[in-house]
């Protein structure tokens, strides 16, 4: 069941190598209708990355991810909408009888504010929730009902803001980003590299904090929070830390997720996407953060085709995956590759030492074979 | 006028007190469990510290790493810190390490990654992004070769048998070279030669560091122990060579004369 031991496994490079590199040759080959798909799926492959983060290592489940993915679309989805309004105040407000873009909006005009904002204002959230919670104990199940609470406020909170978020409806009408129209089908060509460009930084992100000794405090405070206070840490500080790193990049995902979409509404942030994207990590497989991309992409693929298929029925199926998955495969698709591959090696190993096998094991000092 | 002297000498600590109780007394609920309990210990030293069960010996140690306030009394450590006004993570930084009765690690990692984990305690959080240099590689293998483990250094710490996860533990404190180290029955569940091992992995790093075991077994502390104190009652009830202690009166009648005997 120990994870971590695919925490110093450097082939997970090569085959992150090979995953991009089969993302970036297949949209030529696909419809633009699939490519702005595909484009949607690497956007939740982010946060199914940054919920692995720490969920996975750090073993803190959020089941309120949705929030901090939303507050990045929301953040980004308010400069397309100022962009598309013009010099006009935006539809909603008007209707809600606005006069005046409040001044919370305004900074919102300029794009790199919006996009700084979409990574800043999930951070300052996480940080805050982090803190609060995890500073008084708050840990486990309890942080996780937590995280599930605050889904709903938020997006409840978001449906009652009809003059100032567009109440239930929430940002619709994108016309341009930067200039660029968004129903152009080569401008979501283009988008789709930006999004995968913005998958491969999480990833890096993400690889480069696990595979230090920073990823070995994250394992040990998952192992044992109070013995780490024993040696001298404080396991709060790298709670905090590693929270707020994970909502800022579910914050970019929501952001890249904005322009591809067209319409930002609390329907895609509230508790039920939350626990999917849980679903996510946990099909792919936790602890990997290559499974959780996996998991993103197929889960959604499935869903699509389903949800076509079977429309009413298409949720049990997705039910069905989760409970199985953690049931039988409690390692996900990622697990189930590397005990595949683990068993081959095996058994190639064995039939090649067949004569040496009576062989003593060795108590000579020395690091001991993979 | 010791207190005074060890401040002034800090820096050549072999003259010097390492730990320093006087009058400490804890109650809970009324209860006193420390009761003006004076003790003290040299530099360097290897303690033992016997006495029957609810004798106060595990909140001694709890009052010297900072768990538990004292309601009377002064406790200084390395002749100048004041451990009442500390924090428990403050004195960890100031070098007081613990061991706790059960074996406590981090069972997914690796051996030299709980070394790697216990060792950095002090460093700023950027350095935790870079990889260790050849010296803290170095510290951490001499350091699995002292507690007899380097040929193991790359084995997940969950898969250690009970004693190899005592010694693992005793090497994430040794790791932090702490000035005085604190073991809660370190041989409990051990086995015979497990338990020798532990006596003589004790014996060889004393001198290095101050040592002050809480023991229950008798028969470890009779080959090993060189000083014993014996807590009863919250007091220091009697102290010196295992010898002396074992034939003092007062020791006999509340410890070794009844259950104990072994």
């Amino acid at each position: 069941m120990t994870i971590p031991s695919l925490l110093r496994m450097r082939g997970a490079t090569g085959a992150a190598i090979v995953g991009f590199a089969i993302l970036a040759i297949l949209p030529p080959f696909l419809s633009d209708f699939q490519v702005s798909l595909l484009a949607k799926f690497v956007c939740f492959a982010v946060v199914a990355v940054s919920l692995d983060l720490i969920w996975g290592y750090a073993g803190i489940l959020s089941i309120g991810h949705g929030v901090f993915f939303g507050l990045g679309a929301y953040a980004f989805g308010m400069y397309l909408k100022l962009e598309a309004a013009g010099q006009k105040l935006p539809d909603f407000m008007a209707w809600s009888g606005l006069t005046a873009l409040p001044w919370f909006w305004q900074p919102f005009a300029n794009p790199l504010v919006a996009i700084a904002m979409a990574v800043a204002i999930p951070m300052f959230v996480g940080a805050v929730l982090g803190l609060a919670t995890f500073r008084s104990g708050i840990t486990g199940v309890y942080f996780s009902i937590v995280t599930q609470a605050l889904a709903l406020i938020f997006a409840t909170l978001l449906i009652g803001q009809q003059p100032y978020f567009g109440g239930t409806n929430g940002l619709t009408n994108f016309s341009t980003a930067f200039g660029f129209p968004l129903i152009d089908a080569n401008v979501q060509f283009n988008l789709y590299y930006v999004v995968l460009a913005g998958l491969a930084l999480a990833l890096s992100i993400c690889f480069a904090l696990t595979r230090s000794r920073f990823g070995l405090l994250l394992v040990a405070l998952r192992d044992d929070p109070r013995r780490l206070r024993a040696f001298g840490y404080n396991p709060v500080a790298v709670n905090v830390l590693v929270f707020t790193i994970s909502a800022g990049l579910a914050g970019m995902a929501g952001a890249m997720f904005a322009p591809i979409v067209g319409i930002v509404s609390p329907a895609m942030i509230g508790v039920v996407p939350s626990i999917e994207m849980v679903i996510w990590v946990a099909v792919g497989g936790r602890g990997t953060l290559l499974g959780p991309i996996i998991g993103a992409i197929l889960v959604n693929g499935a869903k699509s085709s389903l949800s076509e298929s079977f429309p009413l029925i298409w949720q049990y199926f997705l039910g069905a995956l989760f409970i199985g998955s953690v049931l039988f495969f409690p390692n996900g698709i990622y697990g189930i590759s590397r005990t595949i591959q683990r068993g081959w090696s095996t058994l190639g190993r064995r039939s090649a030492q067949q004569p040496t096998q009576e062989r003593l094991p060795t108590l000579e000092p020395g690091r001991p074979s993979p | 006028m010791i207190q005074e002297l060890a401040a002034t000498t800090a820096t050549t600590p072999a003259a010097g007190l390492v730990l320093e109780l006087s009058g400490v007394t804890v109650s809970f609920d009324g209860l006193a469990v420390l009761d003006g309990l004076d003790f003290s210990m040299a530099d360097g030293e290897l303690r033992f510290l016997i006495g029957p069960n609810g004798a106060g010996k595990t909140t001694m140690l709890d009052v010297i790493t900072g768990r538990t306030r004292p309601r009377a009394g002064s406790v200084r450590y390395d002749g100048h810190v004041d451990v009442t006004t500390r924090q428990e993570h403050e004195l960890v930084r100031l070098g007081i390490g613990r061991k706790f009765q059960t074996p406590a690690v981090f069972r997914s990692l690796t051996l030299f990654e709980n070394l790697e984990v216990a060792s950095t305690f002090k460093q700023a959080w950027p350095s935790f992004l870079r990889k260790l240099r050849g010296a803290e590689r170095d510290r951490i293998m001499d350091t699995l070769e002292t507690i007899g483990l380097a040929y193991r250094a790359h084995d997940i710490a969950g898969e250690l048998s009970h004693g190899e996860l005592q010694w693992l533990e005793i090497g994430m404190l040794l790791v932090q070279e702490p000035k005085l180290l604190l073991l809660d029955e370190p041989v409990a569940g051990m086995t015979r030669p497990e338990r020798d091992k532990t006596g003589q992995l004790l014996r060889s790093i004393a001198g290095r560091h101050s040592i002050l075991v809480v023991e229950h077994d008798m028969a470890f502390v009779r080959e090993y122990a060189q000083t014993v104190s014996v807590l009863h009652l919250g007091k220091l009830l009697s102290e010196g060579p295992v010898q002396a202690v074992q034939s003092d009166p007062k020791v006999v009648e509340v410890y070794l004369g009844h259950r104990h005997e072994r």
